[in-house]
């Protein structure tokens, strides 16, 4: 037993279903809490990007179309799968940012069940942020929020698992895709959880992860013209302002949050309001 | 035999226009430093002498607004303040006539349009955000019942007082205080309103209009005073706005231009759709951001409903705004007018078929003929720009889908229309079409109660209804 030999695993990027390397060929080293390599991730391009949105956005329309029980029900199946994979994410953690293994457990337990509060969203926020508008006139009129598109997001450092949930979890349970930029110091919990993704019937392109620098690839989320929203949670404040810049050319909806709420799944909706007349 | 209308002239002595304005800071009428003249567009006759308000005026409105804020406004419950909202609302009513006479004269839109939709709904506007003034903890998912601050509030010419109540209602019911700046073209309706805020016994400094250019737009825009920033104009100016406040904490929300496709499907009822086809671009001659500029019909009855538009559009009255029988009046100003005649030169240029309505029109101030293109292809200018005038390009499809991806080609997503008989295809198609605001087998229905914004490139944020005031409420769970 202790003399054999690690497979271990090649970390690559997760773009529309499938597991490319980047198309840069470049990587970069990540070691763990001790100095001591752990692997050489993808330095992911602004190819890589393009690639991944136009993933994200041929899967868009298939995605948002599920039904609100389906993409619940989705959601649901990666918490399953998350906590099937409990010994190897807690290892993980816990080898790349140092914590305790108790710590990595529970950051693992609140990642699961930060998915499954997030999968029971689906068939409720529309209901609770929706209305019936009593408009002065013979019409029927309603508001109800819709998926917005296409969104990117650079997930935080650290919690590389829990930060990464609550950034791609929100975006896509109403029915948006992601392109999604791991944490640069800890990426694999996020390459991990694509294998959890690859297990859970989440659709092909409906959730892309590239792993990277933030200042490489943030300004090209930023300025990419087919991404309509972008959640910058995981980039430091002082570099907030030059992506807004950036993303006024196509009006991007640009939010950082601080919380879990739902708040942070209607930011990345869009409310539409329909009038049909009454009459005979 | 023909019928003739006899002139139905509105009187305008009920308007009394003074030769010169200033601002309306803290709660008085200050004198303005430099002048420029606002114009009836249809007689280009000069109304007054609007006051051009640069640093120093700006920052007295912002510090009105923030000494209204601090020391009244934030403080006072949210029933007494819906209380003085609600009597701005009732005063409105009552001056009614007032309004809508003095709109028309400086806007130019049919005085039909301001008595019948513009005044009224200011008015709505305004007795609808009253009732959510004590009722803020009821505002929803995602919103605090804090207010921003000071508001500075950038509004358009083409509903002038509608749009100032689209903005300053929502702003004050959620406990801010205000600066706007109306367009500079029309400026005359929001200097009524403040004497309505005096009649209203409104505290000093809550409403504060300063007026001016877009010079002084950006004075507002880049004035460190202020929280919130909310703009209705064009997509070129929302995106300068949005790169202008990128470095500040303020909240901004953006009404900005659109290109609307109103679909016609082979079952609709054609008679219908044809008025509503009308409306959707001809209403306040097509200066409206939400106006249904694109027609997609059906092939199979293209010919049918072109006919039947050309024979109804040849009976639009076009002519004297303050005719009680007018439908289409004066373009707002002569900028604009270049600009929609620029447009159309393109429409010519590119291959489209252009052809207007038989009407004359007067010999003085800004005039154009209601107008439709056939022929446009989805590449031609005219069916990708915002005109922002009566013109209205026609194209052509098959299939559902194919009137789905032409109407979503377009970088805008603030409305849409879709006219048919059948139920589930309307709900399919409304669901399908990627805009803020959808009219089903109707076209440019406005109401307080019903939020209004755009998609994509049309803006952020929604005017009306409960997802309109939390705009002006600060965001929980946000940065």
């Amino acid at each position: 037993m202790s003399n054999r030999i690690d497979v271990k695993k090649t970390y690559k990027l997760f773009i529309n279903g499938a597991f490319p390397r980047t198309e840069s060929g470049r990587t970069y080293e990540v070691k763990n809490a001790k100095g001591v390599f752990v692997a050489n991730p993808c330095l992911a391009s602004r190819k890589d990007l393009k690639d991944a949105v136009v993933a994200a956005r041929a899967a868009q329309p298939g995605w948002n179309k599920a039904t609100a029980y389906n993409k619940g029900q989705i959601l649901y199946r990666l918490a399953e799968m998350l906590e099937g994979r409990r010994a190897q994410f807690v290892d993980e953690i816990a080898s790349i940012t140092g914590v305790s293994k108790v710590k990595a457990d529970k950051e693992l337990s609140d990642s699961v069940d930060r998915l499954v509060w997030y999968a029971g969203w689906s068939d409720k926020i529309s209901s609770l942020s929706g209305a019936l508008n009593p408009v002065a006139g013979p019409y029927y009129n309603f508001t109800i929020p819709e998926s917005m598109g296409v969104i990117a997001a650079i997930a935080p450092e650290t919690p590389s698992l829990l930060g990464f949930i609550d950034v791609i979890a929100p975006i896509i349970v109403s029915g948006n895709t992601v392109v999604v930029l791991a944490s640069t110091k800890a990426p694999l919990s996020a390459m991990s959880f694509a294998e959890v993704i690859a297990t859970s019937d989440v659709p092909a392109g409906v959730i892309n992860i590239l792993t990277g620098k933030k200042d490489e690839i943030a300004p090209w989320m930023a300025s990419h013209m087919d991404i309509d929203g972008l959640d910058i949670t995981g980039l430091a404040t002082k570099k907030h302002a030059e992506l807004r810049i950036a993303g006024a050319e196509n009006l991007k909806r640009i939010f950082s949050f601080k919380s879990h709420d739902p708040a942070r799944i209607l930011a990345f909706m869009e409310a539409k309001t329909v009038w049909h007349p009454i009459g005979l | 035999m023909s019928f003739d209308y006899a002139p139905a002239p509105e009187s305008r002595a009920v308007v009394s226009i003074k030769p010169k304005y200033g601002h309306f800071i803290a709660g008085k009428f200050v004198a303005g430093s430099k002048h420029f003249p606002t114009i009836n567009p249809a007689t280009e006759e000069v109304l007054s002498h609007i006051a051009l308000a640069g640093k120093a005026e700006v920052d007295a409105a912002v510090k009105a607004a923030r000494k209204a804020y601090t020391t009244t406004w934030s403080k006072m419950s949210g029933k007494e303040r819906g209380k003085y909202l609600f009597r701005v609302a009732r005063i409105m009513q009552e001056r009614a006539r007032e309004f809508a006479v003095l709109e028309t004269l400086d806007n130019g839109k049919p005085i039909r349009e301001s008595r019948d939709v513009d005044v009224p709904l200011a008015a709505a506007h305004f007795f609808y955000h009253a009732g959510w003034a004590d009722k803020l903890e009821f505002a929803g998912l995602g919103t605090s019942t804090k207010p921003h601050g000071v508001a500075g509030q950038i509004i358009p010419w083409n509903f002038p007082l509608l749009m100032l109540a689209w903005k300053v209602a929502p702003a004050l019911a959620a406990g801010n205080t205000v600066v706007l700046k109306p367009a500079e073209s029309t400026s005359l309706t929001a200097l009524l309103f403040a004497e309505v805020c005096q009649q209203a016994e409104l505290p000093a400094g809550v409403v504060n209009i300063v007026t001016g250019d877009g010079s002084t737009g950006a004075l507002i825009v880049n004035h460190p005073g202020i929280d919130k920033i909310a703009f209705t104009g064009s997509t070129e100016v929302g995106k300068i706005i949005a790169r202008a406040v990128a470095p500040t904490h303020k909240s901004v929300t953006l009404e900005l231009g659109g290109k609307a496709a109103n679909i016609i499907f082979e079952d609709a009822a054609i008679d219908e759709a044809v008025e509503g086809i009308v409306n959707g671009i001809f209403f306040n001659q097509g200066h409206v951001c939400c106006a249904g500029s694109r027609l997609i019909l059906q092939e199979s009855v293209a010919d049918e409903v072109l006919e039947k538009l050309k024979s109804r559009m040849a009976k639009i009255r076009v002519g004297d705004p303050m005719d009680k029988n007018t439908d289409v009046g004066a373009i707002n100003s002569k900028e604009q007018l270049i600009k929609i005649t620029e447009l159309t030169a393109a429409g010519d240029a590119e291959g489209a078929q252009r052809w207007s309505a038989p009407c004359e029109l007067p010999t003085k101030g800004f005039w154009f003929a209601p107008t439709i293109f056939t022929g446009v292809t989805q590449a031609h200018r005219i069916a990708r720009e915002e005109i922002f005038g009566p013109v209205l390009s026609v194209l052509t499809f098959r299939t559902p889908q194919e009137a789905i991806d032409k109407a979503n080609n377009t970088p805008f997503g603030l409305s849409a229309g879709v006219w048919s008989e059948k139920g589930s295809r309307i709900l399919w198609a409304t669901q399908q079409l990627r805009a803020g605001v959808v009219w089903a087998n109707t076209f440019n229905k406005f109401d307080p109660t019903s939020p209004f914004g755009g998609y994509k490139e049309s803006g952020w944020g929604r005017e009306g209804g409960r997802h309109g005031l939390s705009a002006y409420l600060k965001g929980v769970g946000h940065e």
